[in-house]
């Protein structure tokens, strides 16, 4: 019996939407191992992981809470993907993004401004973002320079950036030294959705996002443009359609997506500017973007299942005792068999039953 | 035939069927190879051809029926089981890194564990022994078809096959390379080694094989010794009813330039490629304008500053329809009522792994209708590809399948009709039926006589001399990046147009040469 991966003459439609569900059986499996190992009982871990936090009302408005950055970035990241275009960096503009938004915030606190504020700070974040985003993009365009080393090594001069403002000038003189902004005031807020909870406002514009993507890609010329630059660069170049435009285009797009999330961050959950507001959104946003098949609809979905990740590694940590990096150690095996499984689209697996005979010990 | 009576076959396919979903590509195909013989196989598109030596090759699997290699039952797993038993294949597409060197190319296509520099000098002998030039270094982007083609050649040679297999091989060369490669493949013949060849040029096949197969509709027809059949019965053969001549509108012809090329010089994009040099031409409206040459003097450089892919220096170098519009957006020289049709149908023509209706789209976003304030209209889109498969009889499985699935001629139906179903004012087309079997390039090459006598300018860029004979009104070629005056039909000789081609110091090609070295040097 023997192997063998064959080219479909078609992409399989069914793969293309079973082939995630694959992934994470495998990844399922794989993390059962890794518990086992862990010397856990692997049943009670995975219902830790994935179901418990499903039981709550409280851990799934987290869930949510936690979704919003990761669908706004991903959706964002996809756009870029699909049209090859490799920002890895969506972190940095997250980042940046929450800190010009919080400019605003720091600079108006406690002056009794109006409602402006909220609304100006989303601008500011999602300017800052495509602008940031700008840099990757243009070195790119302009040098050839490649888009994957310039995106990521930008999110630590984003950090570093960030970590000086909050110890620096931008910290809260009654902090107690602590590296973090005052308070944000309430104008310069984002609501919450129910009264005592953290869901806010943001997720209502994740699934406006989602809904502008879907629009976008399936039903203008622009969305098809991204997919036909992706998928055949000479024949994108023939119908007329500017690559170099579209790197642009995309790293506009999705840094502004990533410093919007980033200042609703902030201005969210988070309440005021600090080190540590993302856990890696910008990274996660990634997996998040390939486990979605770079489909708005399916970010969404992917979204809610990896913040449900993010949500069950900290009940695993507190009543398993297993370290929080576990979740990145998830995190990373999901995209890994993401990946993998995507060639199933395009390749079938076949099962040959006999080895030829005048062949032998050929692959 | 060469066959000695009481000869084995090397290779018999029995019954061979493939079935995909409700189509039968091959059916029960019975096919016998034996060596010392040169036997080609014979079909429209869709008739099985490929889908038959594919299994001969190991690519897929067989349905039902059974290989027989030298008498003894095989199962052929992959193409690596393949060439491990001696069968080697060229394929119509070739399967070559562009960025890698020609040896390195040539190892990654081998199986053994040979050193890279012993391999390297093992593939420079073989291309001297068989009179196929290639520089091991060279990297394969600068090639052209034709030394790709070699290299596809060399690396199957240096698996010292019993069975070559050839998939339409001079689809892509000029008389004098396919001269070539028939010396070739007698030679091969000559050492024993049995070669299916797959072929639409029927002359071709009554000239070199010994004997042939035909398909049609998956199953075989007939086996026949093409040398006692005469092109008509074979074609009437392979398609079962006689094919239509191209019919010549006559009386069309106006003396309004459509299309003007202005002393076009261009500088390659890529350091190797070919200057243009003071390229001029005209093309009236209802005139079909033919340029041959061998592949690789500038038709490419040509088309890219045709369509708009390249700017050219000056808005007037190119004018069309009396606008200047040489530094225009190939989507503004689509508005202007231009169109184009590229030689490769396959990542240039069409994306590859979309949908016909997106492919509609590709080239009809710009001047079609098909865009309302930015979002697409699908039914038009879709519309157009039904409108494309009814007039040009486009074969495919469902309504709107993905452009790789359509076998290379009714891909290729499907380019120039989406063009033409645009009633452009002005057609550029580069080797309009590259690869395309008999009926398909007739319907597509009486499409062209018709757009012109409908008043369009149509530009013909063409390797295949019998194709601009058959349907030119005027013919240029092509050299070294320079282009000569253009001759009426008539007076374009084989000899003549030889001469040009190969750069030749023969009347008017002493003026091109002179004219090139005054540009050049």
């Amino acid at each position: 019996m023997q192997l063998v991966l064959e080219r479909r003459q078609e992409r399989s439609a069914l793969v293309a939407i079973v082939s995630p569900l694959i992934a994470i059986a495998l990844t399922l499996v794989t993390m059962a191992i890794l518990f086992a190992l862990l010397g856990k009982n692997p049943v009670t871990a995975l219902i830790v992981y994935f179901i418990e936090p499903l039981t709550d009302a409280y851990t799934l408005q987290e869930i949510a809470v936690k979704a919003t950055p990761l669908v706004m970035i991903g959706v964002g990241l996809s756009l870029c993907y699909l049209a090859n275009v490799w920002n890895i960096g969506a972190e940095g503009q997250f980042t940046i993004g929450a800190v010009a938004g919080s400019w605003l915030a720091v600079h108006t606190n406690g002056t009794g401004a109006g409602y402006w504020v909220l609304p100006a700070m989303l601008i500011m974040g999602a300017a800052a973002g495509a602008l940031y985003a700008m840099i990757p993009a243009i070195c790119k365009v302009r040098f050839g320079a490649s888009e994957i080393l310039t995106s990521l090594m930008l999110v630590y001069v984003a950090d570093l950036f960030m970590d000086y403002l909050v110890r620096g000038p931008w910290r809260d003189p009654k902090g107690m030294n602590f590296p973090t902004t005052a308070e944000f005031d309430p104008v310069a807020t984002v609501p919450t959705l129910i009264d005592g909870s953290r869901l806010h406002a943001g997720a209502i514009l994740a699934l406006i996002v989602v809904m502008l993507a879907t629009v976008m890609l399936g039903r203008t010329i622009k969305g098809f443009e991204i997919r036909v630059v992706g998928a055949a660069p000479r024949a994108a170049r023939f119908a007329g359609f500017n690559s170099s435009q579209l790197v642009i285009f995309t790293f506009a797009v999705s840094g502004a997506l990533a410093g919007l999330a980033g200042i609703i961050e902030v201005a969210g959950p988070v309440g005021h500017l600090q080190p540590g507001i993302s856990p890696g959104y910008g990274f996660t946003a990634i997996i998040v973007a390939f486990l979605g098949r770079l489909n708005p609809v399916g970010i969404l979905i992917a979204g809610l299942f990896l913040a449900l990740t993010f949500i069950g590694g900290e009940g695993a940590q507190i009543s398993l005792k297993v370290p929080l990096d576990l979740t990145k150690v998830f995190q990373g095996i999901l995209l890994f068999y993401v990946l993998a499984c995507d060639s199933l689209i395009v390749h079938r697996i076949r099962l040959i039953a006999a080895q030829p005979k005048a062949a032998p010990g050929t692959a | 035939m060469r066959r000695v009576p009481g000869d084995q076959p090397l290779l018999r396919a029995i019954g061979i069927t493939k079935r995909y979903g409700t189509l039968l590509a091959n059916d029960s195909v019975d096919l016998d190879l034996y060596p010392r013989e040169i036997h080609a196989l014979l079909g429209e598109n869709g008739a099985g051809k490929s889908t038959l030596v594919k299994i001969i090759y190991g690519l897929i699997q067989p349905s039902a029926g059974e290989l027989q290699w030298m008498g003894e039952k095989v199962v052929l797993s992959g193409p690596s089981a393949a060439r491990a038993l001696g069968i080697g294949m060229v394929f119509q597409h070739f399967s070559l890194f562009d960025n890698l060197t020609v040896a390195e190319n040539v190892a990654l296509g081998l199986d053994g564990a040979e050193g890279f520099a012993a391999m390297s000098a093992r593939l420079a002998q073989v291309s001297r022994d068989y009179g196929l030039p290639l520089d091991p270094k060279r990297e394969v982007w600068r090639l052209s078809v034709g030394e790709r083609q070699r290299i596809e050649i060399v690396r199957m040679l240096m698996q010292d096959p019993k069975l070559l297999i050839l998939d339409e091989p001079t689809a892509v060369l000029t008389p004098q390379e396919a001269d070539q490669l028939f010396v070739v493949l007698e030679r091969l013949r000559g050492e024993g080694r049995a070669i299916l060849y797959i072929s639409h040029k029927l002359d071709e096949v009554k000239r070199i094989s010994d004997s042939a197969t035909i398909l049609r509709g998956g199953k075989k027809v007939a086996t026949c010794n093409p040398r006692q059949e005469t092109a008509s019965s074979l074609a009437r053969m392979m398609v079962g009813a006689d094919i239509g001549e191209v019919k010549v509108t006559g009386g069309r012809g106006t003396t309004v330039p459509r299309l003007v090329i202005n002393d076009l010089s261009l500088e390659p994009e890529d350091p190797h490629g070919v200057f243009l040099r003071g390229v001029s031409l005209e093309v009236k409206g209802g005139e079909i304008l033919g340029i041959a040459g061998v592949a690789g003097n500038g038709q490419d450089e040509l088309f890219a500053t045709l369509s708009g892919e390249r700017v050219s220096r000056h808005a007037d170098n190119v004018i069309i329809d009396g606008h200047a519009a040489g530094q225009l957006s190939i989507t503004e020289r689509r508005r202007l009522g231009a169109a184009f049709v590229p030689e490769e149908r396959l990542g240039h023509g069409t994306a590859p792994r979309m949908r016909l209706s997106e492919n509609a789209l590709l080239t009809g976003h710009a001047a079609s209708g098909m865009v309302h304030h930015g979002f697409i209209d699908r039914p038009a889109t879709l519309a157009s590809v039904d409108k494309t498969t009814n007039i040009f009889d486009v074969r495919k499985a469902r309504r709107d399948p993905e452009a790789v699935s359509l076998s290379g001629g009714n891909l290729q139906k499907f380019i120039v009709g989406r063009e033409i179903l645009r009633e452009p004012g002005v057609l550029v087309v580069s080797q309009p039926t590259w690869g395309v079997d008999a009926a398909a390039a007739a319907v597509i090459r009486q499409a062209l006589i018709e757009l012109s006598g409908r008043g369009a300018a149509v530009l013909v860029i063409s390797q295949d001399l019998d194709e601009i004979a058959e349907i030119a009104d005027r013919v240029a070629v092509m050299f070294h990046g320079h282009l000569s005056t253009p001759m009426l039909r008539a007076d374009a000789t084989r000899e003549k147009l030889g001469l040009l081609m190969g750069g030749s110091s023969a009347g008017q090609a002493v003026e091109a040469m002179e004219a090139s070295r005054a540009v050049g040097a």
